[in-house]
């Protein structure tokens, strides 16, 4: 380990792990340590390595072998589950039920989803703490020419800016801002009144994915992907107009 | 049938055993475990939990081989990452590059490599990474960080960009 106990934060922050404050606090120690710098270069050298490396994905032959295999498996869990379901005086009809809750369990094992609601409550949360004062905009823009080159260098990708004041969602600036653990980019729109957050990273990697739309305590979230981003737009507006700024999204060039 | 969580398995059992048909049967023992167990799962983590499954699997598998455990990066992979791609000279090099990192992440220790894996290629946060490798969050720091250190100073050595 080096000399400065200050690294494994500069890491936590690549890392996405840092929040605002102690990200600012390590920004202010980093400008005036030279062992901070290098490690931080090294640990971008060493991410970089290793992004540039496919993802290997499980080739059918092995998820077929894997299907089968659990197939041939279930039939282990019902002694188990009639055990259990014996203690349950509540199901005296418990027969049925071992069968079910077994029949249950995996299906539930089969289809058991990454928590997708989870992204769309952290965007949500995103949201409620960028309306907070003085913490919507890092860049104060309505120029996508300006916003995009704020982006450079702050994250590890280019997110696509642009703007619809011609259509009523004008452009007000950007920020970083930090979800599932990795820095994303926010653009941040009016609608009339509105406040409309746009998020946008990189597709790819384990961010389970939502199909459409949610509405979460009062905010409207829309996800969608394109030319190989993640697109999760949040605000209080009505859904209609939601979609009609992803609409935009999708159609722009 | 989609099971969500099966790259991400697949991925760890193969990093780990460092060897593509040691991963399968690996994977194959996790997932018929993380069914058997599935009734009994009452975290929040899905992924976390059948990814230390895997892990639990992969350790008793080496322990049991310990001594004829096999080489890393075999050649085939090179030929399927060239394929389909339209600079086949671009892509050679692109693909020796890829197995050259390859080579030097499976070299890594296996504390070492398992962190990395989980955090770059899974994405997982510090608490997730302690969840699965049972594991201090301070140790996965310290891990990870070691891990990168050695993986830029092994690059740098080879004359990796």
């Amino acid at each position: 380990m080096p000399d400065c106990d200050k690294v494994l934060l500069v890491q936590a922050e690549l890392d996405g792990e840092l929040d605002a404050a102690q990200a600012a606090s390590l920004e202010a120690h980093r400008a005036g340590c030279p062992i901070c710098r290098q490690a931080q270069a090294e640990l971008v050298r060493a991410r970089a390595l290793l992004r540039a490396e496919p993802y290997e994905t499980t080739p059918d032959e092995v998820r077929a072998q894997v299907m089968a295999r659990l197939r041939l498996a279930e039939p282990r869990l019902e002694p188990a589950r009639r055990q259990r379901s014996s203690r349950r005086w509540l199901f005296p009809a418990a027969g049925g039920f071992g069968f079910g809750a077994a029949c249950a369990a995996v299906l539930a094992f089969l289809l058991v989803l990454p928590p997708r609601d989870d992204v769309a409550e952290q965007i949500v949360a995103g949201h409620i703490r960028a309306l907070q004062p003085g913490h919507l905009e890092d860049v104060v823009s309505t120029d996508q020419h300006t916003v995009k080159p704020w982006f450079d260098g702050k994250l590890d990708f280019a997110p696509p800016v642009r703007d619809f004041a011609a259509d009523g969602f004008p452009l007000k600036g950007g920020r970083l801002d930090y979800l599932g653990g990795r820095a994303v980019a926010a653009l941040v729109y009016q609608r009339d009144k509105h406040v409309i957050d746009l998020f946008v990273w990189p597709e790819g990697g384990p961010l389970p994915r939502l199909a459409g739309g949610t509405q979460i305590q009062g905010y409207n979230v829309v996800h969608w992907t394109a030319g190989g981003m993640n697109f999760w737009a949040v605000s209080d507006v009505e859904r209609p107009q939601l979609d009609d700024f992803a609409t935009l999204w999708r159609k722009a060039p | 049938m989609v099971l969500p969580h099966l790259d991400a398995a697949y991925n760890l059992a193969r990093w780990l055993m460092r060897d593509t048909a040691a991963a399968e049967d690996v994977l194959q023992e996790a997932m018929v475990r993380a069914l058997t167990y599935f009734a009994s799962f009452k975290g929040v983590n899905p992924r976390a939990w059948l990814l230390q499954i895997v892990r639990h699997a992969a350790y008793s598998s080496i322990a049991l081989n310990r001594g004829i455990e096999t080489v890393p990066v075999d050649g085939d992979d090179a030929a399927e990452l060239i394929s389909g791609d339209d600079d086949p000279e671009a892509a050679l090099l692109r693909s020796r590059e890829a197995c050259r990192v390859r080579a030097l992440i499976a070299a890594l220790p296996v504390e070492l490599r398992e962190t990395l894996v989980l955090r770059e290629f899974e994405e997982f946060s510090y608490k997730d990474i302690a969840e699965a490798t049972q594991t201090p969050i301070g140790t996965v720091m310290s891990r990870l960080w070691r891990a990168r250190q050695l993986l830029a100073r092994a690059a740098a050595a080879e004359g990796l960009p």
